[in-house]
């Protein structure tokens, strides 16, 4: 088996598949109809980019695991997802905030990746880099909007910002499994789409009159699976509890 | 059905003689099979009881996304997860649809949505129950997007414009949710002890609140009268929940399922299914707000309304400001 590929679908499926969950949360709840629409199209897509990864996982893999088995029936410390994805939702502009900051990531790696030796990956990111074009410009212009609005929307997006910054440098951190695949041209090194992540954000932040903290130190720990957050359990949880519950059966 | 006992006038159908000029130009047209539109003019009785139609449709779209909701982080796969996410999306969606048609009789969605959390305006009786198990979301695609079906198809001909083309495209979404229901459903009664009992335990908790969504036998009823006349309701509630019964009773024997009802039978004379008319107490109790889930719907809704206050105000100053400075430009 291709390890290092198989890693890096999880890893791909994995943030799709815990962020999907979370943006579902909202569903019926959010603060206009038209949210309630985009933020359940939005997990849709990534529900739909975890079927595509993970189901691409599971073939490299070669073990009869499908997406689904992968999806619900591994635990927290199998799981690939970086820690950011898995924060819990907030009010509706920490939501926003943690969608931008992955989505930002996101455009950037699905570009690097159509352009992949491994045809099966860029024949994925170019399905879903057009989906991820869409969740930015909304994402993005929801930041700036509610960034320069009114003084309350301003300083809940600054604390959206805040809370959300130090889970930023996971995204980029570079492993062994990263420079094997960096090296055969599969995947970009994480590390390389820094530049202009930190461009992009910048612009982003100057026009929302948000604030980039200082500190560029990071949690880790997720997309290794040495150390994921309290969260991770609990989403698991409630995600996988019907197939666990009733191994036997088919849905 | 998501209408249910909208008040109209609340006085007899005027006959001709009784009519203005206007009104009898305007029932004509409606006789002629024409289309009203939101400047034509039109009797405010006939504004008034289309408002209180659609918005009641609209808020049952919304509120209807909660029972649904309850389910989608617990979807057993990924593709019924996809599927489920995609229904509500659909119902979010009819409910901006059904939101614009009201407000072109001049009404605005923030006015109707306060009309809703204080109470004064109502959502479908359906989705004040419980989604308890799995099998629930397949007997609520089934059950309720099916009778949702019944009572829109015919609205499709409904009188005026915006609120008929509203049900044209809503009835395309509705068919695809009754399939997919059913489709659960199928896979539960064919599945494993553990499903089949969670599938007859849906149809035994949600047939006859389906039954409900009709409305009371409205033979009697001014209200739905003045609706008929002027084409805002097309069948009587009676008519179509017999058609749903007799429609529901041989999907459910394919499933291998049992209605809940001893005295159900089919009758040679009628052609049609005799059955028994759902607890028109408990009907009335979970529509004056006593149902298991009325509170926590509407706490949930309001909820989403008081929350994302700040996001509204929030994005209308940002675009007040783009505007201001443009407009300096
Ligand atoms: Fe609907
Ligand atoms: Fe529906």
């Amino acid at each position: 088996m291709d390890k290092a590929l198989f890693e890096f679908c999880l890893r791909m499926g994995d943030n799709t598949l815990i962020l999907g969950h979370r943006v579902s949360e909202w569903c019926g709840h959010a603060p206009v109809v038209e949210e309630d629409i985009a933020l359940a199209n939005t997990a849709l897509d990534l529900i739909g980019q975890t079927q595509l990864w993970l189901g691409l996982a599971g073939e490299i893999e070669g073990k009869g695991r499908d997406a689904d088995a992968l999806a619900f029936r591994r635990d927290a410390w199998e799981m690939r997802s970086v820690l950011l994805v898995e924060q819990p939702n907030g009010d509706f502009g920490q939501t926003l905030m943690r969608q931008y900051l992955f989505d930002q990531w996101q455009a950037l790696m699905l570009a690097a990746l159509e352009e992949s030796a491994e045809p099966r990956i860029a024949a994925i990111a170019r399905k879903a880099r057009k989906e991820v074009a869409y969740h930015l410009e909304r994402s993005r212009g929801t930041v700036v909007g509610l960034g320069d609005g009114t003084e309350e929307s301003h300083a809940r997006m600054q604390a959206a910002l805040d809370r959300l910054y130090p889970y930023v440098g996971e995204l980029f951190s570079d492993d062994a499994i990263d420079s094997a695949l960096a090296e055969r041209g599969i995947a970009p090194l994480p590390s390389s789409l820094r530049p202009d992540y930190d461009a992009a954000l910048a612009e982003t932040m100057a026009e929302a009159t948000l604030s980039l903290p200082e500190n560029r130190w990071s949690h880790s720990g997720g997309r290794d699976g040495s150390r994921h957050s309290e969260h991770l359990g609990h989403i698991l949880a409630e995600m996988q509890w019907l197939q666990r519950a009733y191994p036997d059966a088919t849905w | 059905m998501y209408a249910q006992m909208v008040k109209s006038t609340g006085e007899a159908v005027k006959s001709r003689e009784e009519m203005t000029p206007e009104e009898r130009r305007f029932q004509d047209r409606i006789d002629a099979g024409e289309k009203i539109e939101p400047k034509d003019w039109m009797p405010e009785g006939y504004r008034k009881t289309l408002i209180r139609q659609i918005a009641q449709h609209a808020h049952s779209e919304v509120v209807g996304q909660l029972p649904e909701g309850n389910w989608i982080t617990r979807a057993p796969t990924l593709e019924r997860k996809a599927i489920l996410l995609a229904k509500v999306q659909d119902e979010a969606g009819h409910g901006l649809y059904l939101y614009c048609a009201a407000e072109t009789l001049g009404v605005s969605r923030d006015e109707l949505t306060e009309r809703l959390l204080d109470g004064s305006m109502k959502y479908s009786s359906i989705f004040n129950y419980p989604t308890l198990t799995w099998a629930d979301i397949g007997a609520v695609g089934w059950l309720v997007d099916g009778a949702a079906i019944m009572n829109q198809v015919p609205l499709q001909r409904t009188s005026f414009g915006p609120y008929s083309r509203a049900m044209i495209r809503i009835c395309k979404e509705e068919s695809f949710h009754q399939r997919q229901g059913y489709d659960i459903m199928l896979k539960m009664a064919r599945g494993t002890e553990a499903q089949r009992r969670m599938a007859q335990d849906a149809l035994n908790r949600f047939w006859y609140p389906a039954l409900m969504m009709f409305g009371p036998s409205d033979k009697d009823s001014v209200h739905s009268a003045q609706s008929m006349a002027w084409k805002i309701k097309i069948n009587t509630n009676d008519e179509l929940r017999q058609k749903f019964v007799d429609q529901t009773v041989p999907q459910a024997e394919y499933l291998g399922l049992t209605i809940p009802d001893p005295d159900l039978k089919f009758n040679e004379e009628t052609g049609h299914y005799d059955f028994t008319q759902p607890d028109w107490e408990e009907f009335f109790q979970v529509v004056s707000g006593n149902g298991p889930c009325n509170a926590e719907r509407l706490e949930a809704r309001r909820r989403a309304w008081e929350d994302g206050a700040w996001v509204r105000e929030g994005l209308l100053a940002h675009a007040e400001k783009r505007a201001a400075r443009s407009a300096a430009e």
